[in-house]
């Protein structure tokens, strides 16, 4: 069997008690999105239509990118403290580890999601015409996609420092090409092609398509999709980058 | 069916560099092994190879009739890494749960992992907050787990209190004599004054084989220090 369920909980529940015991982490996870939308909001708070444009891909955009930084430096922690190297010699599978890493940032996400997403809506008025769920279903996938991205970026680093510096190498071009600072058919050729092979192209037009779309269009559930498959192929990467054996 | 661990001319080479330099040794259950030499002279990656961590350039291995790797060995090798590899954020007891249920160990074998390593007073205390010879023993305990058949620690009584040293070789013997293989590693030859057989790497090359008295006897020396140095003198 590639996996095995029981390591994959107890890994998860391994990695929410390490964190359970780091009280400032768990509030920056949780409160940070908040401060970022209630900053945004006071920004633009004589121009609720630039808010209700930005807010909602925000809500995508925050748990990749928070996910992201976590999981690659506490999987740089474990490759380098040696804890990878104990697991590894144990029958564990090594998709074991990553399933157990999404499973546990991905309960952090819905907790994240939910609790960003009511603030924005129920606090600061932010307008979705679609349903409310379909933004924290979109903000667990990419939560998903930078947790499993993280797990893969952190087999080229060797230090914190270093893990740190992905964030500007392949969060930050996503982030300008997404179609969130300017729409994807306004953008050069190439970068237009470019950005539909990048996961938060897709984050963020179905956040925009769920702000206008009362009914959730073909176009809405086809993003949830592709995002769908690039978690599955960032898990793979992700399994793939963990060698149990070295030449 | 022939338990222990046996080298066939292994090798090691790892950027060009030869770490192993075919070594050829057999190590049998139930008699407490130190693998001793300098540092540098290619005892960690001799350990790393016999867990499956490192794939072997040339030459077999085997462990308990099994090729190194090989995914049938993993419940049956507890490992101990030269730095303590446990998480410094949960309690003694999170570790040893965490690994217990990788290779499904039974919860009872914590508490007796616990005991065994002398742990009792700080089960409840984050590792982050323990001493260096505690952090050794957590990782030590997390070996211990599920009562492997073979176990290789590296130099796990580094940085301890003579105390505590000369409890835990005394459980390595016990384990020895309930007949584990047992490969102890350490740069320190005073330790393998403890051991029944010797292994001596230099340059990773095998200087020597043989029980600590064969060794003293064939080398007419006084201890294993003594032998050793008399056996790189030969070399030269």
């Amino acid at each position: 069997m590639i996996y095995h369920i029981s390591a994959v909980l107890a890994t998860s529940q391994r990695i929410l008690r390490q964190l359970s015991h780091d009280h400032r982490s768990v509030a920056l996870i949780f409160l940070m999105p908040v401060i970022l939308m209630s900053l945004l909001w006071w920004l633009y708070s004589d121009n609720d239509a630039v808010f209700d444009r930005i807010a909602p891909a925000l809500l995508g955009i925050f748990p990749f990118t928070i996910m992201f930084l976590i999981t690659s430096i506490t999987t740089l922690r474990e490759r380098t403290n040696g804890t990878f190297e104990r697991m590894l010699v144990t029958p564990i599978a090594k998709l074991d580890i990553i399933l157990g890493y999404t499973l546990a940032f991905g309960l952090l996400a819905v907790i994240q999601s939910l609790i960003a997403s009511s603030v924005a809506i129920f606090f600061l008025d932010m307008n979705v015409a679609g349903p409310e769920w379909f933004v924290v279903l979109i903000a667990l996938l990419n939560a998903l996609v930078g947790t499993a991205l993280g797990v893969f970026v952190s087999a080229f680093a060797q230090t914190e420092f270093q893990a740190v510096q992905f964030m500007p190498a392949l969060i930050f071009p996503q982030f300008l090409v997404c179609g969130l600072l300017l729409p994807l058919d306004q953008m050069p050729d190439l970068l237009e092609s470019i950005a539909y092979y990048l996961p938060l192209t897709y984050a963020v037009d179905a956040l925009q398509r769920v702000v206008s779309e009362v009914d959730l269009s073909k176009e809405a559930w086809r993003d949830v999709w592709v995002l769908g498959a690039f978690i599955l192929a960032a898990i793979v990467l992700g399994a793939a980058s963990l060698r149990r054996r070295v030449k | 069916m022939a338990e222990g661990i046996r080298a066939d001319k292994l090798s090691v080479v790892k950027q060009r560099q030869t770490i192993l330099d075919s070594l050829s040794f057999s190590i049998s259950p139930g008699v407490l092994t130190g693998l001793i030499g300098p540092s540098g002279s290619g005892k960690t990656t001799l350990m790393r190879t016999i867990v499956g961590l490192q794939i072997p350039t040339k030459g077999g291995l085997m462990v308990n009739e099994k090729s190194v790797g090989s995914s049938a060995l993993r419940s049956e090798i507890g490992y101990v890494t030269q730095d303590p590899a446990i998480y410094d954020d949960l309690t003694v007891e999170q570790n040893l749960a965490y690994f217990a249920k990788l290779i499904t160990a039974p919860k009872q074998s914590i508490s007796n992992v616990i005991k065994a390593v002398d742990l009792e007073p700080q089960r409840r205390q984050l590792a982050s907050t323990l001493s260096g010879g505690q952090r050794a023993r957590v990782s030590l305990a997390i070996a211990l787990l599920g009562n492997p058949s073979v176990l290789i620690l590296d130099e796990p009584t580094v940085g301890l209190d003579p105390v505590l040293r000369q409890k835990l070789w005394k459980l390595f013997s016990n384990l020895a004599k309930n007949g584990k293989t047992i490969v102890i590693s350490s740069h320190v030859m005073d330790e393998a004054e403890r051991c029944e057989q010797v292994l001596l790497l230099r340059d990773g090359k095998l200087l020597w084989q043989a029980t600590k008295a064969n060794l003293l006897k064939s080398t007419s020396a006084h201890s294993v220090e003594d032998a050793f140095l008399k056996l790189v003198g030969d070399k030269k």
